[in-house]
């Protein structure tokens, strides 16, 4: 399915540093997250055309739109790019009809008007038709602008951004809707955000990008609980990042040692015993308990700890834990809401934890010196 | 009042206008999306007649086109007569004057156009051609009739320039400003007035126009 396929391979130096190399299937979506400057937005761009990298190639279905080894610079317009604008960029002087009228120029001019009237029913505007874009809230512009986006029947759908300028009700509808479009189209769709919840609720696939690499591909779920390097970790914010040293391997398990404390994960690779390693666990396979660590318990992995902070979301609850020990590492998890209502938990209360083996991730140090710092939250 | 002075007066207007829109929307254009060094001195030296006063101006102009220089001999050889103290000359020289008048508003307007907005419009599959028909005209329009409606008002008032390059031939070069003067120094103040009182009115609602469309285009698209 080769010809299926967007393929981008892009190369430079300055002014924005960019070494990437992924492609995208129809029926992909695809988020590229990574924090502002990391060359989100300007791999989008060089897909669509209004940027050209030193160096790079970029081809959908077979065919080459760039390819500056073989001089071949095809212009947007020539392009079956479907671009959202991060502030939607919509003509200001057309109607929500015009707006999506005016990229349907591939069709006879007596079918436009119906066309247009077609998608803009798709992203739910019937009967908004005749408005300008500054008569149309961010919601509406933001679906004119995907109309406007889906009229050149692209070969590939990109959004900037899409959601940084809707209220958070008026998100959480776009998602949805752009993951039924992700069916209702069958084409690669790449998206830019800088938050890995929505990239979590929408794409497949993502890209973790930094500085204009990728450091780690993947689906939301793998790139965000098992980060690739402690790079990665940090980059997606994954509290609870510590080092340790391998004492034993066997077929199932990997025991660490843990400034003293014994750990206990499952075993993903043969890493050899004496072995410095970095290793996270998210917030959400740490386990919380009242009962005395002294109590008789199977489950492996309990520590003893104080409760540092704990902050009341609105849907759950942010819980740090100092535990005992001369280094005092500091592990944060999230609770259910109701949980400390229920058993009386708060600041200063001693608790037990427990942390789930099968949620032990372990990595590579990081070899850079700022690496080895222990990453509390 | 000098009927023939008037006449000569928005002629020369409409033929400037005529050849200044599509410089002033090329060159404005040019200026407003162009990314190149030297810029700036591009800039500093097309709004030049600005500043310069007009017999500076007229000066370079006579020196550059009169009848001994190469421009000169290559119109006297091609259409009989000289381009300094005819009406062509005149036209010359009022299309180089009123450069800025046409050229800043037009290249201001089409700065005024978000960039993402004409990168859509080429994502949406629109020619760089279409792109100017259908984007940026419609959006800059305002500034346009700005440029076009200051180039007017700007010839029916320009003297220094025109007596220096056409001196004041009557029906050929003597443009209502010239006879404006003529009169003083004849002291017939009543024609003199008359002609002034014209201009006067002429030039408010040219104004008038002018600032009523830049109010609009902060207006409009808000």
């Amino acid at each position: 399915m080769v010809d299926e396929t967007l393929a981008v391979s892009l190369k430079q130096t300055t002014p924005i540093p960019l070494d990437v190399e992924f492609s995208c299937y129809a029926g992909d979506v695809l988020a590229l997250v990574g924090p502002s400057g990391s060359g989100k937005s300007t791999i989008l761009r060089t897909i669509a055309g209004l940027y050209r990298p030193a160096e790079g190639r970029v081809t959908v279905k077979g065919s080459p739109w760039l390819d500056t080894a073989r001089k071949i610079d095809v212009p947007p317009h020539r392009r079956r790019a479907g671009l959202v604008f991060q502030n939607y960029a919509l003509f200001p002087h057309m109607t929500a009809l015009g707006n999506v009228a005016a990229a349907l120029g591939h069709l006879p001019r007596e079918a436009r008007t119906a066309r247009s009237g077609e998608l803009l029913n798709l992203v739910h505007l019937t009967g908004l038709e005749g408005r300008r874009p500054a008569e149309l809230s961010g919601g509406q512009q933001q679906r004119v602008a995907v109309a406007r986006a889906l009229a050149r029947d692209p070969d590939v759908l990109l959004l900037d951004e899409p959601f940084s300028a809707v209220d958070r009700v008026t998100r959480q509808k776009l998602y949805t809707e752009l993951r039924e479009l992700s069916r209702a189209f069958p084409i690669p769709i790449m998206f830019v955000t800088h938050d890995f919840d929505e990239a979590a609720r929408i794409a497949n696939r993502m890209c973790l990008l930094d500085r204009g690499t990728i450091l780690q591909t993947g689906t939301p779920r793998d790139v965000l609980a098992r980060p690739a390097s402690v790079k990665a970790a940090r980059l997606v914010d994954l509290k609870n990042l510590f080092e340790a040293r391998v004492v034993d391997t066997d077929s199932a398990r990997t025991l660490l040692d843990w400034n003293g404390r014994r750990v206990e994960a499952m075993r993903t690779d043969a890493r050899q015993c004496g072995t410095m390693i970095a290793w996270a666990i998210p917030g959400s396979q740490v386990l919380l308990s009242r009962t005395d660590l002294n109590e008789a318990d199977t489950t492996p992995n309990r520590f003893a700890g104080t409760i540092r902070d704990l902050v009341q979301l609105s849907e759950s609850l942010s819980v740090t834990v100092i535990l005992e020990g001369a280094d005092a590492p500091v592990l944060a998890m999230t609770l259910p809401a109701h949980y400390a209502r229920r058993t009386g938990l708060g600041v200063g209360s001693t608790v037990t934890i427990a942390l789930m083996p099968d949620g032990i991730h372990i990595m590579d140090r990081d070899a850079d010196p700022e690496g080895g710092r222990e990453n509390g939250p | 009042m000098d009927w023939t002075a008037l006449w000569l007066s928005i002629k020369l207007g409409l033929f400037t206008l005529a050849i200044l829109l599509p410089i002033g929307l090329l060159i404005g254009r040019w200026l407003a999306y162009g990314r190149f060094s030297g810029k700036g001195f591009v800039e500093a030296a097309f709004a030049l007649p600005l500043v310069l006063p007009p017999t500076v101006v007229g000066y370079y102009l006579l020196v550059s086109v009169g009848g001994a220089t190469p421009i000169g001999q290559f119109w006297r050889s091609s259409f009989g007569h000289n381009l300094v103290f005819s009406f062509e000359g005149l036209v010359f020289a009022s299309v180089i004057v009123n450069l800025p008048f046409a050229i800043q508003p037009m290249q201001r307007a089409f700065e005024a156009i978000a960039p993402e907005i004409r990168e859509a419009a080429a994502v949406s599959g629109l020619s760089p051609w279409q792109v100017l028909l259908r984007i940026d005209l419609p959006l800059a329009w305002q500034g346009i009739v700005t440029g076009m409606v200051l180039t007017f008002a700007h010839t029916l008032g320009e003297f220094g320039v025109v007596l220096m390059i056409g001196g004041s031939i009557p029906g050929e070069t003597k443009t209502v400003a010239i006879a404006i003067y003529d009169r003083v120094q004849a002291f017939d103040t009543h024609s003199a007035g008359i002609m002034a009182a014209a201009l006067l009115v002429m030039s408010l609602a040219a104004l008038g126009l002018t600032y009523r469309l830049s109010s609009n285009v902060g207006r409009r698209h808000g």
